[in-house]
């Protein structure tokens, strides 16, 4: 069974983000970038599938720039065996990338997608569910547990008021919540084996998917500030000014 | 033409987050309808009719939606996306799951979590969990979108809407299976939607210290329970008790944080509430950044004197 694990450089998730006074965006110069982690949650589920003799080959793909190659480098060393890095410089919206997705599939043909359920950048959620969409796939999102049993896989998803379990056919897609597992610290041989893994070099173009958008950023804001606010010595005063604010 | 707003619900309530979107939807047009996609949820399609400003209410129902599978909604939604300019659904858990499926069959993106509706065409959504907000103008037809509850006042309920059954559309064989579902019971208030939210941390220890501390300081005050995710991955608290980028949203009048250090992952999920109580025995923890009023010390005393200070 192939896994395929699609993988986002983001900015990481320790770094403040500052937007830019020119408001076109957030300022991306000279700030670490990692993988998104909902995606190495997604890498380390499918790493594992491996390791349990159930999948036999993870692919990992990445779409952007030529430093994506370091996020498939990552993959590669917590024990995926091969990468296909889509360069382009175009920030792509979900649906664009839900289609690259799908052209990728028509070539790598998996039996599951693994991916993570959102990107702490654009903080959309929605390429999993697209993907399913696009390829009338069934989808099994937001998981905390994943069992693959023959060509069907048992999904616990975390859902308003608590869990629920399903069972989809495989193929199907499968996204990663916080809560799935603990993705592993890659080992220094690890990490210099993936230095000798593939990793593949395409385009959009040879996926024949455009990527322009419907949606146009007009700007890049901060949002409101909260005004600072004081530390009170006891509990009968916070009481007292929770009281006089009328939130009491 | 008209918008189509999509119940957030569980079978037998109305989530609240239906109202908001409501009003939301009523920024873009004047002919709204709701649909209900469940089973048995005759109620929750009454109490849909009730809310102000709404043409219709249409019901379908099957097991595949009462248990809010996506590719049963998705069947539904499309089926009936000609009739309408936009379709907008609450950012619950449930529509995260299935509004980027129907946007992705109409061949449009999703326009995710909107706090604020500019234009027809053009709305306002937070990235980088709240960090930035992005002001961003559609060219799709159709639209998509996701709408964040807390930003928008709810519509009254001073409807009287009609009830139309629809046909919720056959098993589609691509869908996923349920296989069951385990929830939550609890007579609090439901947290999205809270007046006031106690939300416990790291800090606590363990689950039965969280039931101890957190949970009668929640009772007394008639609160809804939170908790950050370190809590919830420890086992402390039930995941859908977690508040932040990834977990609930929520912006009640009173936000109290008991042993949370305030990671931005954290802040994003209740820095819109209107007052935020932190207490923590670190001075310099971020979350007395955006705190109104700051106990800094041990909860293990200080939620005692609060209850006895609460009487
Ligand atoms: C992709 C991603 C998504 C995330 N999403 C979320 C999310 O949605 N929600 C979320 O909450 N987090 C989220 N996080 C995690 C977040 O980064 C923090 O790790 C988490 O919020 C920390 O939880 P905490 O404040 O309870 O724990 P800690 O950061 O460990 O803070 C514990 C606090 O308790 C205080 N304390 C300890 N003992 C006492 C005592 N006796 N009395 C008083 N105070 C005490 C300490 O001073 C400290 O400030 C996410 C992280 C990632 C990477």
């Amino acid at each position: 069974m192939k896994v395929l694990v699609p993988v986002k450089r983001v900015i990481d998730y320790n770094v403040k983000v500052r937007v830019k006074p020119d408001q076109t965006g957030v300022d991306l110069a000279n700030v670490k970038m990692s993988m998104n982690p909902f995606d190495e949650i997604a890498v380390e589920e499918a790493v594992r599938l491996k390791e349990k003799g159930v999948a036999t080959e993870v692919v990992v793909v990445s779409i952007g720039v030529q430093q994506c190659q370091e996020t498939i480098r990552t993959a590669l060393a917590i024990g995926a065996d091969r990468g296909i890095l889509i360069l382009t410089d175009v920030d792509a919206d979900p649906l664009a990338v839900a289609k690259l997705l799908k052209a990728v599939i028509a070539e790598e043909s998996p039996n599951l997608v693994i991916m993570g359920k959102q990107s702490i950048d654009g903080d959309n959620n929605a390429v999993g569910q697209m993907l399913a969409a696009l390829l009338d796939w069934p989808q099994a999102t937001f998981a905390s547990k994943l069992e693959v049993t023959g060509d069907k896989a048992s999904v616990t998803r975390e859902i308003d008021g608590g869990l629920q379990t399903l069972e989809v056919a495989l193929p199907a897609i499968v996204t990663a919540d916080l809560r799935l597992n603990e993705p592993r610290y890659a080992s220094l041989p690890n990490i210099m084996k993936a230095k000798k893994k593939e990793i593949a070099s395409k385009t959009p173009a040879d996926y024949g998917v455009d990527l322009a958008s419907a949606l146009k950023v007009l700007k890049v804001t901060e949002p409101p500030k909260r005004g600072g606010g004081i530390k009170v010595d006891s509990a009968a005063a916070l009481v007292a000014k929770l009281k006089e604010v009328g939130a009491l | 033409m008209a918008d189509l707003v999509i119940a957030d619900h569980n079978n037998t309530a109305l989530g609240d987050g239906t109202a908001k979107t409501v009003a939301a939807a009523q920024k873009l047009s004047s002919d709204i309808d709701i649909l209900v996609a469940g089973e048995n949820a005759g109620a929750v399609a009454e109490a849909a009719a009730k809310l102000e400003g709404v043409r219709k209410v249409l019901l379908a129902e099957s097991p595949a939606l009462g248990h809010l599978l996506a590719e049963a909604i998705t069947d539904c939604v499309v089926a009936l996306a000609p009739g309408y300019d936009a379709i907008l659904i609450p950012a619950t858990s449930a529509g995260k799951n299935y509004a980027p499926r129907i946007a992705a069959k109409l061949d449009v993106n999703q326009i995710t979590d909107i706090i604020d509706v500019v234009s027809n065409d053009t709305f306002v959504r937070p990235i980088y969990a709240g960090n930035a907000l992005e002001t961003v103008q559609s060219s799709d037809a159709k639209k998509v979108i996701t709408v964040r509850p807390t930003a928008f006042k709810p519509v009254g309920e001073g409807g009287s809407a009609t009830v139309e059954k629809i046909a919720a559309g056959a098993a589609d064989a691509h869908e996923a299976k349920w296989v069951s579902d385990e929830v939550v019971k609890s007579d609090r208030p439901e947290l999205a939607g809270a007046k006031i939210v106690v939300s416990g941390g790291r800090a606590l220890g363990s689950a039965e210290e969280f039931h101890k501390v957190i949970e009668p300081l929640a009772d007394k005050l008639g609160a809804a329970v939170g908790a950050s995710r370190a809590a919830v991955d420890a086992g402390y608290a039930p995941n859908d008790y977690q508040v932040g980028q990834t977990g609930k949203v929520v912006a009640p009048g009173l936000y109290i944080a008991v042993g949370i250090s305030g990671a931005i992952q954290h802040l994003a999920g209740m820095k819109d509430s209107k007052v935020i109580v932190a207490i923590n025995k670190d001075p310099d923890a971020p979350i007395f950044q955006v705190a109104d009023f700051g106990l800094v010390g041990d909860y293990k005393t200080l939620v005692p004197d609060l209850m006895a200070a609460l009487g």
